[in-house]
């Protein structure tokens, strides 16, 4: 009787896991097909916590290294120029090489003004891999630190700096 | 389809006089034609499988390359063949070499006894289905030989598995079909299709209960001669890498894949004129009514629309059912599929003994075990619109949209 039960059993189990397959062949798919066929562009419905590309804003970074000295593995790179006539400092370099960068936030969580900052950016697909570090101060350019006392800049976007960087990249290509 | 194909020939070459010269030219005519069909089934199988498992996975599937990915199939054999076709170091280049030829072979062979239609066939042979039988053994000999000579232990352990479960299957599917000799009274393709009708109740699977569990099985054998998942232990990438085309490279291993594809057609076109009829029109029996090329063409489409029915369920369960292990695959073919098959068979000759085709008890049989398999069909739509409902309404909360995508929407 054992062999009867286990012959309709298994056929009336095959029937139903069939019957579930092909109810899903009416279900909407959950695929978002990136990066053309949806209706915003996926950065913008990223969740803002996302830690896509680093982004540094220089105008109130306070050259205080912090998130140069969190880094584990030495992704950000800063020169500071210090004048030891009239102690004026000025930042000359400031890279962060997003080919190495692991995304942890450690810098994030350290730096006081928050100048720098996870964007939802993440498409950044370059046939160079040179091209990733992204360098916030240009060769040659001296940017002021920023002071806690003053008044703060107007507030951007969030990765427009980081997105600008990529696309004089792409234009050079 | 050569008779046809010759007197083409000999109406518009004249030149071919010789009756043997005719012969050669429409063989090869039905041949590239056939090899045309079965490698564009092959590669369009290969790409409605994918969308198929992609919607049944919550995915897309392939949608990139041409109108809506329909032509992924040229970019991935493309790909393919333009590989290295590699010869692993240690193993037999001869065997390792030809082993695809005999997959190839006999999976090609088979189509020259499948018939298409009526008059649609390369050669009506008295003996077709044990032709049929005879030439799949070729493709277990393919297999064998190459799991054995890729001096590779996935290749080996693929190879003996696939011989172990394909001789082992083809005991049920032999007497499954032995069934159906008995019934039509012939080997002929064309003649077991001809013994059938075109109506759901004058199809051979329902001829009686005992036939239908005969349908039953012979579609689980013929599953697992091809190699389909539940029965996929040969290729098994979880365990075997790819079984034995593990060291295949570039076009021998589009061979084995094409071989693979092509055998849909074949095992649901073999269960479609064994059992469901083949292209008989409903309501037209008389054998002179299928001389006429529209009738032809109708049953062409309809044997098409059959077959290609199967196709997708087969599809299907690929995608629904886990893999067998050895010993549950073995337990299912000695303990239930070849008791079974016997018991169809017994259970076949003696409805046949009793009662006649045309006397009332025998349609009458023939109806009700039509009514069965209409109601485990009309059982299998219920369980699937509940399914469905099961959850449209959830997704209408989280999502906020509407859950109903039907397949025909294309994304």
């Amino acid at each position: 009787m054992q062999y009867f039960t286990n012959i309709k059993r298994s056929m009336m189990s095959v029937l139903e896991g069939m019957a579930v397959t092909f109810s899903w062949l009416f279900r909407r798919p959950y695929t978002v097909q990136w990066p053309d066929k949806i209706p915003e562009p996926l950065e913008k419905t990223l969740p803002a916590t996302y830690r896509g590309l680093l982004e540094v804003d220089t105008r109130i970074c306070t050259a205080c290294l912090a998130c140069e000295k969190a880094c584990p593995i030495e992704v950000i790179a800063i020169e500071v120029d210090r004048n030891s006539e009239t102690k004026e400092r000025h930042i000359v370099r400031f890279d962060v090489d997003a080919a190495k960068c692991m995304y942890c936030g450690l810098c994030v969580e350290q730096c006081p003004t928050d100048a720098i900052h996870h964007t939802t950016l993440f498409a950044a697909t370059t046939p160079d891999i040179g091209d990733l570090v992204l360098t916030f101060i240009k060769p040659g350019e001296r940017a002021l630190p920023f002071k806690p006392k003053d008044a703060p800049p107007a507030a951007i976007e969030r990765g427009a700096i980081t997105q600008a960087l990529l696309d004089s990249r792409r234009g050079v290509e | 389809m050569w008779k046809l194909t010759q007197e083409f020939i000999h109406k518009f070459i004249p030149a071919f006089e010789h009756a043997w010269l005719a012969y050669i030219a429409g063989a090869l005519v039905a041949a590239l034609a056939l090899l045309a069909f079965a490698s564009l089934f092959a590669g369009l199988a290969s790409y409605v499988e994918r969308r198929i498992a992609g919607r049944i996975m919550s995915r897309v599937g392939p949608n990139r390359v041409g109108p809506q990915g329909l032509f992924q199939f040229v970019a991935d054999g493309l790909k393919l063949v333009m590989k290295e076709d590699l010869v692993p170091a240690g193993a037999d280049p001869i065997l390792f070499r030809i082993a695809p030829y005999f997959v190839f072979a006999g999976m090609f062979g088979t189509f020259v006894v499948l018939p298409f239609g009526a008059h649609l066939v390369a050669a009506d042979l008295d003996v077709g289905i044990f032709y049929l039988m005879a030439i799949t053994s070729f493709v277990v000999l393919g297999i064998m030989l190459g799991g054995w000579s890729s001096n590779s232990k996935w290749s080996l352990f693929g190879g003996l598995r696939s011989a172990a479960q394909i001789i082992s299957y083809e005991i049920p599917a032999g007497i499954a079909l032995l069934s159906v000799a008995i019934f039509a009274g012939t080997l002929s393709t064309q003649g077991i299709i001809n013994a059938q009708g075109g109506l759901p109740w004058d199809w051979f699977a329902f001829h009686s209960p005992f036939s239908l569990v005969a349908f039953v099985i012979y579609f689980i054998a013929a599953l697992a001669e091809g190699n389909r998942t539940p029965f996929d232990l040969p290729e098994a990438e979880s365990e075997l890498v790819a079984g034995y085309c593990t060291e295949y490279s570039g076009f021998r291993f589009v061979v084995f894949f094409f071989a693979e594809w092509a055998n849909l057609w074949i095992m649901s076109a073999i269960s479609v004129l064994c059992f469901l009829g083949g292209w008989k029109i409903p309501f037209v029996n008389a054998p002179e009514a299928y001389s006429g090329w529209l009738w032809i063409l109708l049953g062409f489409v309809i044997f098409s629309v059959k077959t290609l029915a199967l196709v997708t369920v087969v599809m299907q369960l690929r995608w629904t059912l886990p893999r067998f292990r050895l010993d549950q695959m073995m337990n299912l073919c000695w303990k239930y599929l070849i008791p079974g098959a016997f018991a169809a068979l017994l259970g076949t000759m003696t409805v046949m003994a009793l009662f006649s085709w045309d006397s009332p008890a025998g349609i009458a049989i023939r109806f009700c075990t039509f009514l069965v398999g209409a109601l485990v069909v009309l059982y299998y739509i219920w369980r699937i619109v509940a399914n469905y409902r099961a959850d449209s309404a959830n997704y209408k909360k989280l999502t906020g949209q509407s859950m109903w995508y039907p397949p025909w929407r294309l994304p």
